[in-house]
């Protein structure tokens, strides 16, 4: 077991960017298994058993979206940046460079920090009601 | 630095990270609004106003001349003081884990109080219409029987159903109603709650605010919520005994939809 989603003494880090660093650490794990189904599923002849193999890629799926969305709510700019791009159609390059620069060209007329940010982070909160 | 000045309070960073995850714990239940209605932002402290898209006439234009002014819905900026005792934090540098802060506590349900009621029942004086308010649908009396409250929602859905309005849908029941669903169950013991559940499809959040119960669709694109600055602590002054701070957050809140509501009233 290994702390290393730490690059900066773990001692030395406020909680919330430790939780954050976590989920950051969470979303590659996501990330790198919904590659290795990708694969496994490629090579597979067994119609069942790729069958089982989507199923469980289905939940990468969600945990990928879930430490997403939980990063974009505590990262205002991030955010930002992300709603320029995810879910659009067109050239993503472009949007990424538009969104990129609408939304730095944002935060510094206003004098904030280009990371990070003060508030609760709370966000919407649809989709976590009981 | 913000505005928030949050570096000039003598807190330790320890303890602003006590404050911030103290109200996010309370506030998170009480936010009865973000749990049922589309959120856009946050966009910022200097975000001031949300584009209508719609226009009004400027009567005395020069000769020639054709003008509109466009029409905004400028941001409010909601703040809730309260105050935390200097020892109570040095306390919890030293590690208490029973720190007093009650008043951050209290903070934190008027401000969640005052998102709800806005959303729900309006503030005219920042120009907000409530969803409650500005439904095209009759009202529905729930009444303090239980046992009907079923029906009562079920015909609430049929309205919204009744106008092209899709589901799945939500329930803001204010705390009264709320402890009254709670405590009931049907004939057979079959929780009042899941029955109701079923019928909407969709979320029952408690909601500290509202007066009755709303139901609304929560298939999104009706009720929009636009965020300045999200709810964040700064501060605002302090002296030998006690820190001045505050919780703030700068909104609008506007409704693309009115008969995507019916209110249920008490």
């Amino acid at each position: 077991m290994g702390f290393d989603q730490y690059h900066e003494p773990a001692a030395e880090l406020p909680d919330e960017t430790r939780t954050f660093a976590r989920l950051c650490a969470s979303l590659t794990e996501e990330a790198e298994a919904i590659g290795w189904y990708e694969q496994r599923m490629a090579v597979e002849p067994d119609r069942e058993a790729r069958a089982i193999m989507r199923d469980a890629q289905g939940e990468e799926f969600k945990h990928f979206s879930m430490d997403l969305e939980f990063l974009l709510r505590r990262s205002p700019l991030w955010r930002e940046i992300g709603e320029g791009i995810l879910f659009t159609d067109g050239d993503i390059v472009e949007h990424g460079e538009e969104a990129e620069e609408e939304a730095t060209e944002d935060e510094a007329s206003r004098g904030a920090p280009l990371s990070g940010g003060e508030s609760l982070g709370i966000g919407g909160l649809r989709g976590g009601a009981s | 630095m913000s505005h928030l000045l949050r570096e000039y309070a003598p807190i330790t960073e320890a303890g602003w990270g006590l404050l911030d995850s103290d109200a996010r714990e309370r506030l998170t239940p009480a936010l009865a609004a973000r749990k049922l209605v589309d959120f856009a932002g946050p966009r910022g402290w200097s975000y001031s106003a949300t584009n209508l898209g719609r226009t009004e006439l400027v009567s005395d234009a020069p000769d020639g001349i054709e003008a509109t002014r466009r029409r905004v819905l400028p941001i409010v900026e909601a703040r809730a003081p309260f105050s935390v005792a200097r020892s109570e934090l040095a306390d919890a540098d030293r590690g208490a884990e029973d720190v007093d802060l009650g008043e951050l506590d209290d903070a934190a349900q008027r401000i969640a109080v005052a998102e709800n009621a806005a959303v729900f029942h309006g503030w005219d004086g920042a120009g907000i219409a409530g969803i409650a308010e500005a439904t095209t649908h009759d009202p529905i009396p729930l009444g303090e029987d239980c046992e009907r409250y079923p029906r009562h929602v079920a015909m609430a859905v049929d309205a919204l159903r009744g106008v092209g309005i899709d589901g799945p849908y939500g329930l803001a029941l204010g705390p009264d109603v709320h402890t009254r669903v709670l405590e009931t169950s049907q004939h057979g013991g079959y929780p009042l709650l899941e029955h109701l559940r079923e019928i909407l499809g969709g979320p029952l959040v408690w909601a500290p605010g509202v007066e009755g119960a709303v139901v609304v669709s929560v298939g999104g694109g009706h009720f929009l919520f636009d965020s300045g600055e999200d709810l964040s602590i700064g501060y605002a002054s302090h002296d030998a005994d006690a820190v001045q701070l505050y919780l703030e957050e700068s909104l609008s809140f506007r409704i693309a939809t009115p008969e995507a509501a019916v209110a249920l009233t008490p």
